[in-house]
């Protein structure tokens, strides 16, 4: 529980390796979930240039989610992202969309 | 944090008005390999009927008599969960280890599992288990035609189990073809004819120390059945109203990062429509496979198996889908993946 909040801790989300040790242990080399956590925000940056939107890191545990005239929204995990990012925008973030798709290509 | 292999597992045996899935749950739980297994039935219509016919499981019955267990009273689901493991902690019941839930014929059992995966106290507590989908060989065949909540209760199945086969003019056949053409990953076991444990139908599973392994040797034979389903389903079956199963395979080693951000994204976005996923993903810089298992917008925390089964190192990934299309999936998870490259 966060001693802050009084918010009950989940479990770590499903995309964070660090949350499942033993689904990654045969892993070559260490990666940190700092590393991981910085890695998943550049790729996320990547998708979410499309919509106008930039995600940072914040204290280590979440994320602030911006759109560029400075509307922001603080997340826990991707899952988070996505229905912020939504939230933020008013349009849906859809992974099939051809017109993001071609946008990540040509990036 | 509780380890999630040592979560309370939860079955949910579901299937259409009649199709036997008392009866099944009867007979399995004369097994001494679930005598510590609590039973909660929701009863539609009925009252009290079903509990009399596993009088053995009497103890730990507690049966929720308000309706639809999916949607009108999955609160009830969340109180009587609770309220089963308060009295466990509190010594008043036997320290059951497993929990089997029968749905009521009605019932779609998404929301179901998503009360036990996503609930904030009960995902501390319990894990969702195997779901097996009791098929009618009489009837079945016309009830997924007919009712909707008979093909999510087929899409969203581990197990099937064939009832009636003998009184079926065609043996099963043509309800066995719909089964599979909605969720080719699902075995489907025989009642009557089949030997039916416990094991093969309930507690193998990623997460049981002991089944792992037979577990994913029976995923095997769900992606290959699933990649025979190999048209793209951009037209609905008068016996699945859109939904289908397919499986993907990738060469290449996937970026895990890249594949959270397309995963959560899809499912935040498609996710009533992407029933089940469940796959052997090859990460890239991870020795052993990676095991995904996941229910419309919830993913079981990943696993792992020991070792590749063969040498095949190619990433497969069943989908069962409602009205989506096989390629643009596959584009789409293609393009995600080129972004860590």
């Amino acid at each position: 529980m966060c001693g802050l909040c009084g918010v009950l801790g989940g479990r770590g989300h499903w995309t964070e390796s660090s949350a499942s040790p033993e689904a990654f242990a045969s892993r070559r080399e260490e990666v940190t979930r700092r590393r991981e956590r910085q890695e998943r925000i550049r790729l996320a940056n990547r998708i979410l240039g499309h919509y106008g939107l930039k995600l940072a890191d914040f204290s280590g545990g979440s994320y602030v989610l911006s759109t560029f005239t400075g509307r922001s929204k603080i997340v826990d995990n991707i899952t988070e992202v996505w229905i912020a990012a939504e939230a933020l925008t008013g349009r849906g973030c859809d992974p099939l969309d051809p017109a993001l798709l071609a946008g990540l290509a040509a990036r | 944090m509780t380890a999630y292999d040592t979560l309370i597992p939860i079955n949910i045996v579901t299937g259409f008005l009649g199709s036997g899935k008392t009866t099944l749950l009867a007979r399995m739980l004369r097994s001494p390999a679930l005598r510590d297994t609590a039973v909660l039935i929701n009863e539609f219509g009925e009252v009290g009927l079903d509990h009399h016919l596993i009088e053995h499981a009497e103890e730990s019955v507690l049966l929720m008599d308000s309706g639809c267990l999916c949607c009108a009273i999955r609160g009830d689901l969340q109180g009587a969960l609770r309220g089963l493991f308060s009295q466990r902690t509190r010594g008043e019941i036997p320290p059951f280890r497993r929990v089997a839930i029968e749905t009521s014929g009605l019932a779609d059992p998404t929301p179901i599992a998503y009360t036990i995966l996503a609930e904030p106290v009960l995902q501390h507590h319990f894990r969702l288990g195997n779901v097996v989908t009791v098929i009618d060989a009489v009837n079945g065949a016309a009830q997924l035609q007919r009712h909707p909540e008979s093909v999510k209760q087929a899409a969203i199945a581990d197990r099937f189990v064939l009832t009636k086969a003998a009184m079926a003019d065609d043996g099963g056949r043509a309800v066995r073809a719909a089964v599979r053409e909605i969720n080719a990953a699902a075995p489907v076991f025989d009642m009557d004819a089949d030997p039916l444990n416990p094991d093969a139908l309930l507690t193998d599973d990623l997460y049981a120390t002991g089944g792992k392994r037979r577990e994913v040797a029976g995923w095997q034979d769900g992606f290959a059945a699933a990649s025979g389903n190999g048209h793209d389903h951009d037209h609905s079956h008068d016996h699945s109203h859109g939904v289908g199963s397919f499986c993907l395979l990738f060469d290449g080693p996937m970026d895990w990062t890249a594949f959270g951000l397309w995963m959560s994204m899809l499912l935040n976005r498609h996710g009533e429509r992407v029933l089940r996923v469940k796959g052997m993903v090859n990460v890239a810089g991870v020795a052993d496979p990676v095991l995904i298992n996941g229910v419309q917008h919830i993913v079981h925390p990943p696993t792992h198996m020991a070792g590749w089964p063969d040498g095949d190192r190619r990433s497969r990934i069943v989908f069962i889908v409602q009205d989506m299309d096989r390629a643009e999936i596959e584009s789409s998870l293609n393009a995600f993946n080129a972004l860590a490259a």
